[in-house]
């Protein structure tokens, strides 16, 4: 029963995470001190590779759509009470099933083949991550240590389909053969040349459209469902949740299985919007820049696709200021990723007492006797 | 006599492979026998071998390469311990971000120093941890069976894996024979009756995440100038999940540990010979396969198929003190 | 309170001992004097201070005032390590043992006697070898404490604070968690102790046991110290009378009952806890429409576990509960099938599972109905029926803010717990299960609540109560069952009974052999 450090809403809900945020970029701004490069330049030159032009901006909205999926994928485990580790294995496995589909399903007419992609990658993601969550439900297993060890799986038997079963033969590269064009998602500047508007070539496309579907249908479920309710539930309080008739080992499983479908966005992203074909390692750590995105986002969907945003604007523009100052490499980026999750995840609560204190100078609070 | 010679050097590079995981895991064991959940270990792995590597550099000598190693695992250690102990901190969040950061430093602080990707220049023998070989090892090599396994298994190692072997028996003896030991392994279990007792259950967990820090130094010393002779972003390549994988195999056991991680030391040596090689009855064994074993193995474990694995019960619960 | 007092220093004397935790007034200016080898014996209801008090003496807390002395010199106790260094020995209601650990580990835990164990395990086997002779305090050393039973675990408390040469032995509640023949081996155990001079204080609410083993007892109420006596020269009834005190018992406005067909039948109940102790043992009783049956009782004696078996939380290990005359299918005994036959059940602890603190009031107000179809049709919640639901609960209740939208751990605690009650209130059931109605409600809305409880009984309902209050079961009671140890120890009716009366059989003076 400590002292409750008891913040007015709009420091709880706007100052805090803006303060953990803040402390994240002024570290980071040390470090590209410290390497003997100036911060404000380097910001400027990240802002310029990300919004500076058109095509920055294609790339930026292009990661951020990859990090809108992972971080909803996070985000919806974080409501339960868990916390899901493995969306990079997830979102591994879901390519799976969106390239079988692409190459088996060949025959189906028009378009359907991409809407059974996408399926397909939802299925296959959800599949994967359901297994940590029923273990989890029902054998008690630490999903944290489960899902760490599933991306490693993932990864190993991924591995191994891409070099021994699916590459094409006469090719060295641990790749499939490219894509029917049934099961490609368009990218923006394709349909734009259609209607007479030249756009740089970037690989920003659809999915960004049923990413923010994606996001506002995690809104609605989470906030406006009955399942959502019990998800909620479960997390907040397992024994309430218990009283209330939900059960908690239910809920585990079926939120693992969202969660995996959501994942899989990463597949119709990268693998159906971009590459056009199944490659090694595709995820490239994506899965875990989720993490920072529902943290810094409060695992709330508006939230998460501002960070996406952002974090989109970092891996872009990253790669440019990467470019033009060499000394700040790519790796850069993980550095501030993972600053955030220290300062939103781990240290979320480190500025509370501080500025409670800072703000009981300038107002008396009204203390409500809590019984 | 084909077979032996072959089980030797495919012994020698498992012995080789399993130090940094040795070494990660008795670190990790640590961690957690106090009750703070380390998932940090990689990023901590890689600080400790790009700190080893730097300072060799610099320095031209290995000792001062340890010496830096694992006083930036300590330092690292630290800031985990702080948002653990004191901020009570969701222990899997910290080490996530821990993970990140030092990931992301190594290989930028190496990039800028060297232009190099990050790799760091080639050190020279005088500055890394070389082969110690032990009396007699050449002229015994003759005998047959013990000979080899003398000279190749026994002698021949560096400090460091010598180190690393003797840290299990040493840990199983300081934590199972030591007041010290005894402490930290309740309050791995009740920090309640620690506190009671009237011992500080914060000093205690502070020591652990040290002596962590410490260990998992010296896996990322031996990563970078005992088995290579340079740093390379992302060097460790997951051998910190592997060791945490073990550690949970082991069920939080030094000596168990220790057999853990030479047997996964093996596999992976293993995986490396039978590349290529079609076995009877089984065909030919997809180098994926084996690299997955530990993880399978660990799942098969967490689900309680093969025994259950108990974590120490105060495992990644702060301790608040009940009003 | 003039005592006769030996010439010996006191071994403790607490004098002035404040403490306050935010609004409540712990302990108030309490004192409290032990004479050295004596087995002093302080009772009091739930909430009394007693804990508090004792936690001061072995320096979990600080007290806001007063002095502490020990054999007649001031001591400032900042830490169990000071208290363990005045001789001070706790052996606590919670054990502080580490399960996977052996005896003789957790005896040396804090008293190692050198870094190395080897060393200093000799001398600790010597005198373990020692206390098992001198007190029967025989206990296998290297036995892991997780398997032993609970008696003997207890043991191993007390031999832990006798190693560090204890000369003061506080227990609390010791034995709550003992059958009766452990409980006499303890007791045989604390005389031999007193024999050699040391001191005992021995904190329980169970009468039975004050009268046959201490020499004084202090009795505490409401953080206040309130009386000490000679044990010779007193009796149950007059400490049942102090401990509860002569309160105004608040007095509704209730008509008589007219008890009805019966609604709910348990035959026979026997429930265990998570750790396989047997919390309920052997309880029937019958509760008919129209009337409400109180269950008394100090917290910790099977209450809570018998709710929750009644409301399809917790299992039964064996017996029945009929509902209406039948028992529930097996697909039904679960707090989703029970609540669907027609049983509401406001929790006991508000907090850990009435209400969800971190939601708005109309979310945790849908809580266990939230698939109701007043809460909308489709696949989506209908917002503005659960704001508009709330905000009439809100209204007919009195709840205050008349906020559906803010967040439920903001209301006090008086609100809050109507939120609860017109949850589960307006659903019409046919019986309710309520547990702790008033636990930390202001007193306006106390009066309220027993309004609403004495509305349903006389719509018809049948109510059961299960409250530590007793002027809230003499209030609202039909008929009064006291349970202790999880049994039956009589059954009255408010007018034939007092607290006195009631003190005692929940102190576990029944009148059938306990």
């Amino acid at each position: 029963m400590s002292a409750p450090d008891e913040l007015p809403r709009w420091a709880d809900v706007a100052l805090i995470p803006l303060l953990n945020v803040a402390a994240a970029f002024i570290i980071s701004g040390l470090v590209v001190l410290a390497i003997g490069e100036n911060p404000i330049e380097a910001v400027k030159l990240l802002l310029g590779g990300a919004l500076g032009n058109l095509e920055g901006l294609g790339f930026t909205l292009f990661y951020a759509t990859s990090f809108i999926f992972t971080g909803l994928a996070v985000a919806i485990c974080f409501h339960a009470g868990l916390f899901n580790i493995g969306v990079e294995g997830q979102a591994y496995v879901a390519g799976l099933g969106a390239a079988l589909a692409c190459l088996y399903l060949g025959f189906l007419p028009g378009y359907t083949l991409v809407f059974v992609a996408i399926a397909a990658a939802a299925l296959f993601g959800a599949a994967f991550a359901a297994i940590p969550g029923y273990l989890q439900a029902k054998r008690d297993s630490h999903i944290v240590i489960t899902t760490i060890m599933f991306n490693y799986i993932a990864s190993a038997l991924m591995g191994y389909l891409l070099v021994q079963v699916l590459r094409v033969p006469t090719q060295m590269n641990a790749e499939t053969r490219k894509f029917p064009d049934g099961g490609i998602v368009p990218q923006f500047h394709e349909l734009l040349a259609h209607v007479g508007l030249k756009w740089p070539v970037t690989p920003f496309n659809l999915s960004f459209l049923l990413a923010l579907a994606c996001a506002f249908g995690v809104w609605l479920l989470i906030w406006r469902t009955r399942l959502g309710y019990e998800i909620r539930t479960v997390g907040a309080n397992p024994t309430a949740a218990v009283y209330g008739g939900i059960s908690p080992a239910r809920i585990t499983i079926l939120t693992t299985l969202l969660s995996g479908a959501l994942a899989g966005g990463l597949a119709v992203n990268v693998i159906l919007g971009e590459e056009h074909r199944l490659i090694l390692e595709y995820t490239a750590g994506f899965g875990f820049v989720g993490i920072a995105v529902a943290l810094m986002g409060r695992a709330h969907p508006a939230g998460i696709v501002l960070a996406a945003i952002l974090f989109g604007m970092l891996y872009q523009g990253g790669a440019e200021l990467a470019f033009d100052k060499p000394k700040i490499s790519r790796d850069m980026i993980v550095v501030i990723q993972g600053l955030v999750v220290l300062f939103a995840g781990a240290l979320e609560h480190m500025f509370r007492a501080p500025l409670a204190l800072l703000l009981a100078r300038f107002s008396p609070p009204a203390v409500e006797g809590q019984a | 006599m084909e077979t032996f010679a072959a089980f030797i050097v495919i012994s020698g590079s498992g012995i080789r492979l399993a130090v940094p995981l040795i070494l990660a895991c008795l670190a990790g064991l640590w961690s957690e026998r106090s009750g703070i959940v380390d998932i940090g270990l990689e990023g901590k792995m890689l600080t400790g071998a790009f700190a080893a590597a730097t300072v060799a550099t610099f320095t031209g000598n290995a000792w001062a390469g340890l010496g830096a190693g694992v006083a930036a695992c300590v330092f690292v250690s630290l800031i985990h311990g702080y948002a653990s102990i004191d901020q009570r901190a969701n222990q899997i969040v910290s080490g996530t971000a821990i993970n990140m950061v030092c990931d992301g430093m190594t290989a930028l602080i190496g990039n800028a120093i060297w232009a190099q990707g990050g790799r760091t220049p080639q050190l020279p023998n005088s500055a890394l941890f070389n082969a110690i070989n032990l009396p007699f090892a050449q002229r015994f090599g003759a005998t047959p069976i013990l000979g080899p396994i003398y000279e190749h298994l026994i002698s021949g190692h560096d400090f460091v894996t010598y180190v690393a072997f003797a840290l299990a028996p040493a840990t199983y003896w300081v934590l199972y024979k030591t007041r010290f030991g005894l402490r930290l392994r309740a309050v791995g279990e009740n920090p309640a009756a620690v506190d009671t007792a009237g011992i500080s259950v914060r000093a205690l967990r502070y020591s652990a995440v040290i002596i962590c820090g410490v260990l998992v130094g010296l896996s990322g010393v031996y990563l970078s100038i005992a088995q290579a002779a340079y740093f390379q972003p992302h060097m460790s390549a997951g051998k910190g999940f592997i060791a945490l994988a073990a550690l949970v195999f082991a069920k939080w056991r030094p000596l168990p540990a220790l057999a853990t991680c030479l047997l996964f030391g093996f596999l992976d040596a293993l995986s490396i010979r039978l590349q290529g090689v079609v076995l009877p009855v089984i065909g030919n064994v997809p180098v994926q396969a084996i690299q997955a074993l530990p993880y399978l193995l660990t799942v098969v474990l967490l689900a309680g198929f093969i025994g259950k694995a108990i974590p120490p019960k105060a495992s990644g619960i702060p301790y608040v003190k009940e009003r | 309170m003039a005592l006769q007092t030996n010439s010996q220093v006191p071994a403790i004397e607490l004098i002035g001992i404040d403490k306050r935790f935010g609004a409540v007034h712990a302990n108030n200016n309490v004192n409290l004097r032990v004479e050295r080898g004596v087995i002093h014996g302080i009772v009091g209801e739930n909430g009394a201070g007693k804990s508090t008090l004792m936690s001061i003496l072995y320096g979990f807390y600080e007290a806001d005032a007063g002095e502490i002395r020990i054999n007649g010199a001031p001591v400032r106790i900042r830490s169990s390590r000071e208290a363990i260094g005045h001789g001070i020995g706790m052996v606590h209601q919670h054990f502080m043992l580490v399960q996977t650990l052996s005896v003789l580990e957790n005896v040396m835990l804090g008293a190692e006697g050198g870094a190395l164990l080897a060393r200093g395990e000799k001398n600790v086997r010597a005198r373990l070898a020692e206390l098992a002779r001198d007190y029967g305090l025989d206990v296998d050393a290297d036995a892991i404490v997780g398997e032993l039973s609970v008696g003997l675990q207890q043991r191993v408390e007390i031999l832990k604070a006798l190693v560090r040469g204890a000369e003061i032995l506080v227990l609390d509640e010791p034995t709550a968690v003992l059958t009766p023949a452990e409980a006499d081996q303890l007791f045989s155990m604390l005389r031999v102790l007193k024999s050699e001079n040391k001191t005992v204080v021995f904190i329980t609410h169970k009468l039975r046991e004050i009268m046959s083993l201490t020499d004084r007892v202090s009795v505490m109420r409401r953080g206040e110290m309130v009386a000490t006596f000679e044990t010779a020269k007193t009796s149950p009834p007059e400490l049942a009378d102090a401990m509860v005190g002569r309160k105004v018992i608040l007095k509704i406005d209730k008509g008589a009952a007219h008890p009805g067909a019966v609604a709910l039948e348990a035959r026979h109940l026997k429930v265990r806890d998570e750790r396989g102790v047997l919390r309920v043992d052997d309880v029937s009783f019958v509760l008919r429409k129209g009337e409400i049956v109180g269950i008394a009782g100090v917290a910790g004696n099977g209450q809570s576990e018998l709710l929750e078996a009644l409301a399809g939380i917790r299992p039964l290990e064996s017996g029945e509960i009929l509902i209406n005359g039948a028992a529930p299918a097996l697909n039904q005994r679960s707090p989703k099938g029970i609540r669907a036959l027609g049983v509401g059940h406001v929790p006991e602890d508000r907090h850990r599972m009435g209400l969800v603190m971190p939601f708005e009031a109309c979310e945790s107000a849908m809580l266990g109905f939230h698939d109701d179809a007043i809460y909308g049709r489709g696949a989506l919640f209908d917002r503005r029926a659960i704001i508009a639901d709330e905000a009439r609960k809100m209204d007919a209740f009195d709840i205050r803010p008349q906020a559906p939208l803010l967040k439920t751990s903001n209301f006090s605690g008086g609100n809050q717990q109507k939120i609860v009650l017109a949850r589960e209130i307006e659903r019409n059931p046919q019986v309710m299960l309520v547990g702790q109605p008033t636990r930390g409600v202001d007193i306006g809305a106390i009066e309220f609540i027993h309004k609403r409880i004495v509305a349903l009984r006389d719509a018809g309902k049948a109510v059961l109560l299960v409250s530590v209050e007793l002027d809230e079961i003499f209030a609202l009671a039909d008929r009064i069952l006291v349970l202790c140890a999880g049994r039956i120890t009589g059954e009255r009716r408010p007018e034939e009974t007092n607290a006195q009366d009631l003190g005692l059989l929940m102190a576990g003076v029944s009148e059938r052999a306990a």
